[in-house]
């Protein structure tokens, strides 16, 4: 098991850049979750700690040791691929056995270790069928299988889920995060689904053309986004956002939004003049007639317990999350009280999030 | 198809009507492909005069002069001195005797027959493997002016042979590499090549890379990865392909016989010239070409399955 260190890593593809000079830190036996879009770097920086791809620059450190140019066989880690690449011409003992055999490891410890591995992963009775036969999840638990039966530093995991039914996966990252929680080994899982990463991770770094956003826990992430980005790509629907244009004193306690005051965390740096936007999160909304922010119902989407109501304010359309028994009938006048404790405030232009109190101590972006 | 659908149109179960006319046509032309092959075998098995009887002979005795003939030379005796000879040995001796000859000795085509057997798979062989290794760097690498490097390679397909056959006969000729086995291999390795590497990266493309970076990742080198896991996973292309550059080398005849007069000549070439009485030796020509089937008749059945998968590659999504 192993730290994995990424300093200033950088790669490029002729004119387009894919990764841009991303640095963390994984700790040693941590869950690490890579979210982003496609196309955000996350699979090309897990391609390069892996030794499948080269950096353009930056290094790679695992538990200390500079591998940045080592071959993906030097580096002990095993990858688990979205396709699970499970060899079509072996039967699944072989599968599992092979990066044994690939390492000369005698055929009885083999057969040993395999075993093993199959009880731990519950498909010791599929061990001598050809992998074709088997259902998706089977296949996925031979791949983890392939991954452990090799006990490497560090897995990795290239978006293993992303074939599987619905309902497979909610049991699937069950079963990983309790694989996870039994081996104790350093993860890093690349994903595009938010549901997963919050799931799963210990930390989560998300990205977007080729920057993390945002290195933090998955709490953090959501209560504390560091960029409007990550505001608006986590979270389902995800964070509303009112514009307006202050300058605003350190220690500032309110801003004004079209003439409405609105009180947020304590603010810990100035700002001048600029294109502003409060940052809320659809269940930090209740109605509230006093409120001087106003709007029209637009709809509501019926949920169970909860509901979410889409409200046109001269700001755009806001949704918030609101219980079901709160009536709410298109066309009707509604105000809307935002909880102070719970807003953000970001730069418009550099999409950056306010130092505030909310937010004090967090990465900033 | 079940009770309760069968009244209603189905779009994809073929109706009687025509399935019989689809048998009928397939019936038509497997006679047409198979009539010349059943001739061909038939007068290998007919004596001269029957080979050449008119109208033709479907009934007849058959004998073995023809390959009796294609296996041998023979030089014309008086009776009296083939009546001094000791009794016949085999029957070749006893049917060639009739004919007022005995046998002088073994023609020329077992070594013809090597010629074709050695040049066939040797250029197959050597074919087949640029074409995969080329195919595979195709597929996998960054190749600068990939495209325009595959075009070039199949251009060398464009002209039909007999258009290059003089340059290459005088370069041949100056190298010294005419008439002989090698400068045959070369030269149909040269021809196939280009259609190997087509088709292999066909095959390969298909195959997803997530297969050698787990190899990668698992412990193998990259030639090690090619040749556990590529390699199987490309099997079928790679007979496929194996097939069509053997039928190629086999059958090919303009290169041959403007290339190869002697030591290096092929069966090609060789079958029509079997000279015998009076012309053209039609049982010995028919024999000639009997035995020149059965290689390649039998390598095709051996690797049938994978030629249905070569012809119709890509068609159908796995």
């Amino acid at each position: 098991m192993a730290e994995i260190r990424v300093e200033h890593l950088h790669k490029a593809f002729g004119d387009f850049v894919a990764v841009r000079d991303s640095s963390f830190t994984v700790a040693d036996g941590e869950f690490f979750v890579m979210l982003g879009p496609s196309g955000c770097g996350k699979t090309t920086t897990l391609r390069m700690i892996a030794g499948l791809e080269l950096p353009t620059s930056g290094q790679i450190l695992l538990d200390g040791n500079d591998v940045t140019f080592n071959r993906a066989s030097q580096r002990d880690i095993a990858f688990v691929f979205q396709l699970f690449a499970l060899y079509p011409h072996m039967n699944v003992r072989r599968n599992i056995g092979f990066p044994l055999k690939c390492q000369g490891v005698p055929a009885r410890e083999v057969r040993q270790r395999v075993e093993e591995t199959a009880r731990f992963l519950r498909i010791a009775h599929l061990l001598d069928q050809p992998v074709s036969r088997l259902a998706g999840g089977d296949r996925q638990r031979v791949a983890l299988g392939r991954a452990i039966v090799r006990r490497p530093m560090a897995f990795l995991m290239d978006e293993p889920l992303g074939t599987l039914d619905t309902e497979f996966r909610d049991l699937m990252v069950r079963e990983l995060r309790e694989l996870h929680l039994r081996i104790g080994a350093t993860t890093v899982y690349v994903t595009h689904d938010q549901l997963e990463a919050m799931a799963m991770a210990d930390k989560i770094a998300v990205m977007s053309r080729g920057v993390i956003e945002q290195f933090a826990t998955p709490q953090e992430i959501y209560d504390q986004p560091a960029t409007m980005f990550v505001a608006d790509f986590i979270g389902s629907p995800p964070m509303n956002f009112l514009p307006f244009r202050a300058g605003l004193p350190s220690g500032a306690v309110s801003v004004r939004v079209n003439g409405a005051e609105i009180a947020v965390p304590k603010l810990r740096e100035s700002v001048a003049e600029s294109d502003l936007a409060l940052g809320v999160r659809p269940e930090h909304i209740r109605f509230d007639d006093a409120s001087r922010l106003r709007g029209t119902v637009f709809d509501s989407e019926y949920l169970g317990t909860t509901q979410i109501v889409t409200v046109s304010t001269e700001h755009g359309q806001v949704k918030a999350r609101l219980s079901s028994e709160v009536v709410a009938r298109p066309g009707e006048t509604v105000g809307l009280a935002l909880r102070p404790e719970r807003l953000s405030i970001f730069d418009r232009g550099s999409g950056r999030a306010l130092r505030t109190a909310l937010n004090q101590g967090a990465a900033d972006g | 198809m079940s009770a309760t659908s069968d009244q209603a149109h189905s779009v994809v179960a073929p109706s009687g009507a025509s399935k019989t006319i689809a048998g009928a046509l397939v019936i038509v032309y497997a006679l047409v492909t198979i009539i010349p092959l059943v001739w061909i075998v038939m007068t290998s098995f007919k004596t001269p005069p029957d080979s050449i009887a008119y109208p033709p002979k479907l009934i007849f005795t058959p004998s073995i002069e023809g390959y009796c003939n294609l296996f041998t030379t023979r030089t014309r005796q008086t009776p009296e001195y083939i009546a001094a000879l000791p009794p016949a040995e085999t029957e070749c001796d006893r049917v060639v005797r009739s004919r007022n000859m005995v046998i002088a000795g073994p023609s020329n085509v077992i070594p013809r027959f090597i010629n074709s057997i050695v040049i066939a798979f040797g250029s197959t062989f050597l074919a087949v493997f640029l074409g995969t290794i080329t195919a595979y760097g195709f597929s996998r690498f960054k190749v600068p002016l990939a495209d325009d490097l595959l075009f070039f390679i199949l251009s060398t397909r464009f002209m039909p042979p007999i258009a290059v056959a003089i340059p290459i006969y005088l370069m041949y000729r100056t190298i010294g590499l005419s008439d002989t086995q090698l400068g045959m291999i070369l030269l149909y390795t040269a021809v196939n090549v280009s259609l190997a590497v087509w088709l292999l990266k066909g095959f390969i493309d298909e195959i997803p890379r997530e297969y050698e970076e787990a190899a990668l990742i698992d412990g193998y080198s990259r030639l090690h990865a090619f040749v556990k896991v590529v390699l199987p996973q490309a099997a079928t292309g790679i007979a496929a392909t194996a097939i069509f550059c053997l039928i190629f080398a086999w059958n090919e005849y303009a290169f041959a016989v403007l290339l190869t007069s002697g030591t290096a000549q092929t069966m090609p070439p060789f079958i029509p010239f079997i000279i015998g009485e009076g012309g053209q030796d039609w049982p010995a020509v028919a024999a000639g070409t009997t035995l020149f089937l059965i290689p390649i008749f039998v390598f095709t059945v051996l690797l049938r399955k994978h030629l249905l998968r070569g012809i119709t590659f890509g068609a159908v999504r796995k």
